[in-house]
Formats: structure tokens, sequence, C-alpha cells
């Protein structure tokens, strides 16, 4: 049996040791948000919150995790970033939504006022085929002016 | 709850054509897919609790239909939003509108709804005035409520109750008045979008059903290649696998859980042994090899008129490489099969015809096979959909019971999605000494853009069987839509013009449909040597557009990207560069001014302003049309700037994204901005395809602008920039 915390709840779940976190949450523990696209760590679609820092969940052994905060977009509890996606529209078919979400809350809890360039240079990792960039910068900038706590 | 459905002929031609015709000669036509489907209550049904269904043979694709939809039946019937439930493409429910394609939904289905709408509102009405005992005029309707001037009032459900909507549409609806619309022209949230944001169930890829397996296809390496022995008994002896299915050079694996499944599919990729054959062309002149294959000549027009005389005349060629749907979540289906039934949700474009290719595939009866619409991640056309769903159903069939979820690696995505295909367009052009143009020669080479399957023979895995089932020929799709040609028959009034369409039959490389087919070179040809044209004519691109344009909607919308963005202000030098097209000729007009750099060092394009214009028709949800082409715009910057799919003489080497490099955040542009032009009362005219022609225009034209150079091979690269440029 594997331990980890996942939005503030503990599990165990009977997985093997090199399962990424990735299929725990969705398998095991019947999480939605965090997505499959890639395995690679090149899309984040994946993309969850690990002690606050944005992983790759589709790379990350769950095995590695046990003292270790895991947060997915189903703990937010709309938090800012939610309220401004959903104000402004930030998705089409939204696949990669939940991945940029994390990615932003990430962002704004450390740095609560980026500047354009940063907001690009950090969401740079996560993919939208789409074309929702637009959109979503403007919902992480919308998202910096209400302010995000961890 | 099951509709009647009709079964009036309603074939489906893919590419985002359905034609319906009638059976009985002296119908009269019924608008949108009326047409096919006339019964009012296939589209709507009222509850006695006044509770609303409407149903579409449309899916949700990510372009926000379900909620345009919505739209359109609460305004028509005077119902809330919150008071309608929408049922979208399901075999068994919902009326069969071929493919959700070629930006056809608002138009097909979207104009079923709204005349089926209004007339079970008139139907609700007549009742009311005959129960009341007034006359129907002086009726009015709020809410899914009909009030009579003396204040009595009765509910659409009581009133529906009573009434038989199986009835044949008229085939003319009394519509409200666009000055008195509440909902459509109204922006209104997106309806799928909250559960996406919070990890609801969203997606396909989201289901879990009671005794669901997880399932994945170890795809043959390249095509044709043959599976040699393999032993699969260590593989079936790992934790969790239920089974190993294997049919001719088909092998799949199934087990209690997902990433048991992924694991044991690797380990089968490393014990399979194939026999390849180098069956792809050679990259480096792949267009030169389709240019020389044979083909069908198809003429698109041929003007004739009187004209000034040529003083200037101008050649130039055109291309296109292979460009991938790229779909962020690799495919994904469920299949389930039970009593000799079996069900699929999936995300395909078009349930009635995957499920005549799924029966096809499974030789089974196509009524003992039902689709049902589930959304996946987007897909800008025909990609893996569908063949993920031939896995599913071939698994399901291996383990009977169980619902069978299969979701394809990024590599099974990349190398087998079926691409858009390369083209080539050739184009000569001649100016007279008032600088207009006098003659045009335009000529296109294409494979098909419509693989679609709705036999099992165009399934991925029919090679892979032992008994493969007969290949049918590719198709052109006809104009005035077009495959290859679409968009290839200018807007512009040229005195003297000649298209041909050079179809080729031969695939040298996997093809089908992706977003805009044939428009995105065709527009970007047209529009790049409407510019040239424009240079050698010393004249303004926008002045030298206007003035070639005689529809006045076409002018309208030119006009106004180029006022907002300013364009008139700019000058010559500034990297600016302009795009404008009316999809197919026949639905939405867009145009395009945008603002870029380009870096002499690293060749590099920096996207800055964008301003587009789009008329759409009438409106129904304007911020749906606002963020269709903005995706547009960064769609086709990405496809224009960096994508070319790669392959060898064996193998497509693009695998994953380090393969097929996409646009990212910092290369996105500074701003878009988009302009609508409302058009009320006037037909919907699809927008989903609108922008991506312009867009690859204008960055072309602006990169001229600023650097001096003409390109005309998408994608504009980097190092074919630099090249250019000469630094």
């Amino acid at each position: 049996m594997i331990r980890l915390t996942v939005n503030g709840q503990q599990h165990e779940v009977d997985a093997e040791a090199d399962t990424p976190l990735l299929y725990v949450l969705r398998d095991d523990l019947g999480l939605n948000g965090a997505k499959f696209g890639c395995g690679l760590g090149q899309c984040g679609a994946c993309t969850v919150l690990v002690d606050g820092q944005p992983v790759f969940s589709c790379l990350t052994p769950v095995s590695v995790l046990a003292e270790r905060q895991v947060r997915t977009i189903e703990g937010l509890g709309g938090n800012a970033v939610q309220r401004a996606f959903e104000d402004v529209q930030a998705a089409q078919c939204g696949y990669c939504i939940a991945g940029m979400v994390m990615r932003a809350t990430a962002l704004l809890e450390h740095n609560p006022h980026p500047h354009e360039d940063e907001i690009r240079a950090y969401m740079s990792g996560n993919l939208c085929r789409c074309g929702t960039h637009m959109r979503i910068l403007e919902a992480v900038r919308q998202a910096a002016g209400q302010g995000v706590k961890p | 709850m099951n509709t009647v459905l009709s079964r009036r002929g309603l074939l489906a031609l893919g590419g985002g054509l359905a034609v319906a015709f009638s059976l009985r000669a002296e119908e009269p036509a019924r608008p949108g897919s009326l047409k096919g489907t006339p019964s009012l209550d296939a589209w709507i049904r009222v509850a006695p609790d006044g509770r609303v269904t409407v149903f579409t043979g449309k899916a949700e694709l990510g372009q926000g239909i379900k909620t345009a939809l919505l739209q359109v039946a609460a305004e028509q019937l005077d119902v809330p939003v919150a008071h309608i439930d929408l049922v979208t493409a399901d075999t068994m429910r919902t009326p069969n509108e071929g493919f959700t394609a070629g930006s056809h939904s608002m138009q097909d289905s979207g104009t079923a709804i709204l005349n089926a709408a209004a007339q079970v509102r008139g139907v609700l009405v007549a009742a009311a005035a005959r129960d009341l005992g007034v006359a129907a005029e002086t009726l009015t309707t709020v809410d899914g409520t009909v009030h009579a001037a003396d204040g009595r009032s009765a509910g659409y459900g009581p009133l529906a109750a009573t009434l038989n909507l199986h009835i044949d549409a008229e085939p003319t609806s009394t519509l409200k008045d666009p000055s008195a619309y509440r909902s459509m022209g109204t922006p209104m949230p997106r309806v799928d979008i909250p559960a996406k944001l919070t990890g609801g169930q969203a997606y396909v890829q989201d289901m879990r059903l009671p005794g669901m397996l997880h399932a994945r296809a170890i795809r043959q390496p390249s095509v044709g290649a043959m599976l040699l022995d393999i032993d699969t008994g260590p593989i079936e002896a790992m934790p969790g696998v239920v089974t190993v299915v294997r049919q001719g050079s088909y092998l799949a694996v199934v087990a209690r859980k997902e990433w048991q499944a992924v694991k044991a599919m690797r380990a089968l990729e490393a014990a399979a042994q194939w026999r390849e054959t180098a069956s792809l062309p050679d990259q480096a002149t792949v267009l030169d090899l389709l240019a020389g294959l044979p083909s069908r000549v198809i003429p698109v027009l041929d003007w004739k008129g009187r004209a000034g005389a040529p003083m200037k005349r101008l050649k130039a060629r055109y291309t296109r490489p292979y460009l991938m749907h790229g779909a962020i979540g690799p495919s994904c289906a469920v299949a389930q099969l039970t009593d000799g039934t079996m069900t699929v949700w999936t995300h395909t474009q078009g349930v009635y015809p995957l499920r005549s290719a799924l029966a096809g595939l499974l030789r089974m009866p196509v009524d003992r096979v039902h689709c049902i619409h589930v959304e996946g991640s987007g897909c800008y056309g025909h990609n893996a959909a569908d063949d993920v769903a031939g896995d599913a159903v071939l698994i399901a069939r291996a383990v009977p019971g169980h619902p069978i979820r299969v979701q394809w690696m990024r590599e099974q995505e990349h190398t087998n999605e079926p691409y858009g295909a390369a083209m080539i367009a050739e184009v000569e052009g001649a100016i007279d000494a008032a600088g207009n143009i006098v003659d045009w020669n335009y000529g296109v080479w294409s494979n098909t853009h419509n693989r679609r399957p709705n036999v099992g023979g165009l399934m991925l895995q029919n090679a892979a069987l032992p008994d493969p089932l007969p290949v049918p020929p590719p198709a052109p799709i006809p104009m005035p839509e077009g495959g290859g040609e679409r968009n290839s028959n200018p807007i512009y009034a040229f005195p003297n013009a000649k298209v041909v369409s050079h179809f080729i039959p031969e695939m040298p490389v996997r093809v089908s449909a992706l977003r805009s087919l044939g428009a995105y070179l065709n527009v970007f040809a047209i529009e790049s040597f409407m510019d040239e044209l424009a240079e050698a004519a010393n004249a303004d691109p926008v002045d030298f557009r206007l003035r070639h344009l005689k529809d006045e909607r076409a002018k309208a919308v030119v006009s106004l990207a180029a006022d907002k963005f300013g364009w008139g202000a700019g000058k010559r030098g500034e990297g600016r560069g302009f795009g404008f097209a009316r999809y197919k000729n026949l639905g939405a007009y867009c145009a395009i001014a945008l603002a870029l750099r380009v870096e002499h060092e690293t060749g590099r394009i920096r996207l800055g302003r964008v301003v587009a214009a789009v008329d759409s028709g009438q409106v129904v949800n304007p911020d749906g049309i606002r963020n269709q082409i903005e995706g547009a715009i960064v769609q086709a910057a990405s496809w224009t700037m960096y994508e070319t799919v790669r392959f060898d003489r064996q193998r497509i080497l693009s695998r994953d994204w380090s393969g097929y490099p996409i646009l990212r955040f910092p290369a996105a542009p500074e701003s878009i901005s988009v302009h609508i032009v409302p058009r009320p009362g006037q037909p919907f005219l699809g927008t989903g395809e609108a922008g991506q022609g312009p867009m690859a225009a204008a960055i072309a034209n602006a990169v001229r602008d600023a650097a001096g150079v003409r390109l005309r091979d998408v994608p504009l690269s980097a190092v074919r920039v630099k090249a250019a440029v000469g630094v």
C-alpha cells in the first residue's frame, strides 16, 4: 500500500510503486482534473501541485509522495484563478484547462503580481491546441488582480 | 426515451457535407436539417411539467455548439435556458445530421432548431388560443407560459400534454423579429465550462463505468507492418492483465487498472517482431512527387470577360506540408458488448457514419451498434477519434460484458492520426495599366480531404486484421464546398479567371479532413498573391482588395478590420499584413490585419497586434464567435510558423511535441481583438474555419512588409525566414 495526501486528505492506495501520480489520481481516487496528454512532461495537461510547486503528474512516481501535499483542481474550491477562467470564458475544448489553472495558481501563489513576460514564460510548459492562449493570459492577469492565496 | 427517427434519406457524404434529399419530389424544401428530419418531435419535446428537451445530431467539440443551440431554442420557444435539456449526437435518440464538421452546425442544426422551436411555440399558442377562446394574435409567451390579455395563462407543459408534436414541420416559420431577441445575440457563458474548471466528469476520458477495464492497443509501427510471432505468455502473467487480444497483426491488451495496461502494452511492444516495408515517400521531395502523380482534372470556374490589356504578369507557387491535428488529449473511447448490442461512447464527429463503420469492422448488423457522443479533447477535424473507437469495439467483443476504456498514447496519436494533406497551388495573374487584375489562372493539386469512416474498410484496424474489408477509393468533395479546391474560387470580381483542381487519388501518406481543408492553402495562396499583385500595381493592399470586391458584406468586413487596426495610419515597412476570405464563399466572412516583427538574427517571427473582423450572419453567442476566431488565429499561426509532419521512408518521425513543435505562450500574439458585424435576421454562417486561411496570408504578407522577403511555402519557419533574409 502506498500513502499519499491529496487535497488535505490522506489516502492509502493499492498501486505499484512505479505508478505515476496521474494514474493514481484518476484510477484509484476517481479525480478527473489531471489529464493524460503526453506522458512525457511536454504538454502540462496533467499538472498538479506538490508542496505548492507545479509538477507533471504523468512523470511523478507515486512512491515519492508519502510526506508531501498534493493539490489538484478538485481541491482549489473555486479560487480566484478558477473564477477568472470562468469569467473570461478561457476554454474551448477545455482539455488543457485544469492543468493551466494549476500552473497559474502556483505562479500567483508565489508571485502575486507577475509581469506579462513572466506569465508567458511560466505558462510555457502547458500546451493548448484550440488557441485559447489570449483568454488564458487574460484570466491569469485578472486573477492576479484579485489575489491568490495558498 | 427513444425518439422516433425519420428514416428519410439523409445521405452523409462526409467532409462536412450532409446532403439531404427527399423521397417525394413534391415535398417542399424545409430549412436546415429539417430537410432530412422534418418531424417536430425529433427536435423538440415538451414534458407535462413544462421541461423542454432539444435534440441535435451535432456534437460539442469545444466550439460551444451546445450553448448556442440552447440559446436558439430558448429564444424561439420563449423558455429559459435553464428549463431546457439538450441531447447531442446519439444514434438511438437524435436526428442523423451526418458529421459535425465544415462549420455547418449552426447552418444545419441551428437552423432546424430555430424553425422547429418557432413552430412548436406556434402550435402551443394555437392550442392556448383554442382553450382560452381568444385569437392567437392576442396571446404572448414568456418563460414557458402563454398569457392572454385578460390575465389568464396556460403553461407549455399542460398544453403540450394534449398535443401531438409528431408532425412534419412547415417549410416556413413565423420567427420572432430579431429586434425582440433576448437570448440570441447576447453573450452567454458556455454551459460546458464549469465542469471543466472543477474536475467534473467532462470527457469520454473521464468515464468510469461499473466493471470497466482498461485497454491499450499496440499499433503497427509503420503502414502495412506485419506482426510476426510473439510470445504473449509472460505478458499475460503480468499483474492485473486480463487478456491479450490478437487477430492477425492486430494486438491489444486488457488490464484491471490503466497503468497496468500501459505497462503491458510497453512489454508487448518490446516483444513484438514486425516485418516492415519502406512505404512512405521521401519527405524532401514529396511535393514534387505529389505534383507528378496521376490526377483528375476538375474545372472549378472559367470566367471570360472584357478587360484592359495586361501590362504586368506574375506567377507564383505556394505549398503546405502534411499537418497534424494534434489533439492535446489522445483519443479515447469506451465500448461494451451486452446482449448482442455494442454500445460505444465516442468523441467522433459523426455517430451515424461511425456506427456503420464499426458494424462493418465487427461484421455486426448496424442496428446492434449504438454510438453515443461524449466530448473529448478538441479534434480540429478527422483525427483518431473514430479509430480509437475501432480499438474499443474489437477489444470489447473479446471481453463481453465489461466496459472497455481505451486511450491512445501520445506517440500513437501523433504517428497514426490521418494528417491534413500536403498541397500545391500555382497562380498566374496580370494587371492592366490602371493596376486592375485582368487575368487570373489558378491550379491546385491535392489528395482527398475526406477519409472519414462510414464503412469498416476505412478504419485504421482494417489493414491489421486477417480478413480485411475492401477499402473504397478516395473521392473528391464536389464544389461549392470542395476538398482540396475549397476556396480556390476567388471571391474577387476578376473579368477573366480560370481555376482548375487536380485531384490526386493516390495517397503516399494517410490523410483526411483537417480544419478548413483546402481553404487554408488556397486562401494563403490567393491572399498572398493579391498582395504580390498589389505591390506590382503600387497599390495599398486593402485598397487593392476593396476595388476588386463587389460583395458588400465582404467590403464591410475588410473595411472594419482595416479601420479597427488603424491601417490607414500605418506605413509600409512596419510589418503589417492583411488577409481576407469568405469561408467556402458560402460561410462566414473574416478579415485579419496584423503587425509583426522579424528577428533577423534568428529568423523568428514575433506576432504583435492582431485585429479581426467577422460576419457570421445572425449572431447567436457573440463571445462564442470571438472565441472561435481567436482560436483560429492562434492555431493558424502555429501551423503557419512551425508545423510539418516529419517522416523517413518507413516511419512517421513526429512522435511527440518535440518532434512536432507547436506554438507555446511566449510566441502568442501581443493581443487579438475580434469585431463582429451584426447581421440581424440573416442566415447563420459557420464561423469555426473562417480565420485560418486569412491568418496564414496575413503573416506572410506582414513578413514581406517587415523583412522584404516573400515566403510561399508553409511553414514560414525560423530557418526559412533566416535563409530568405540572408543575414
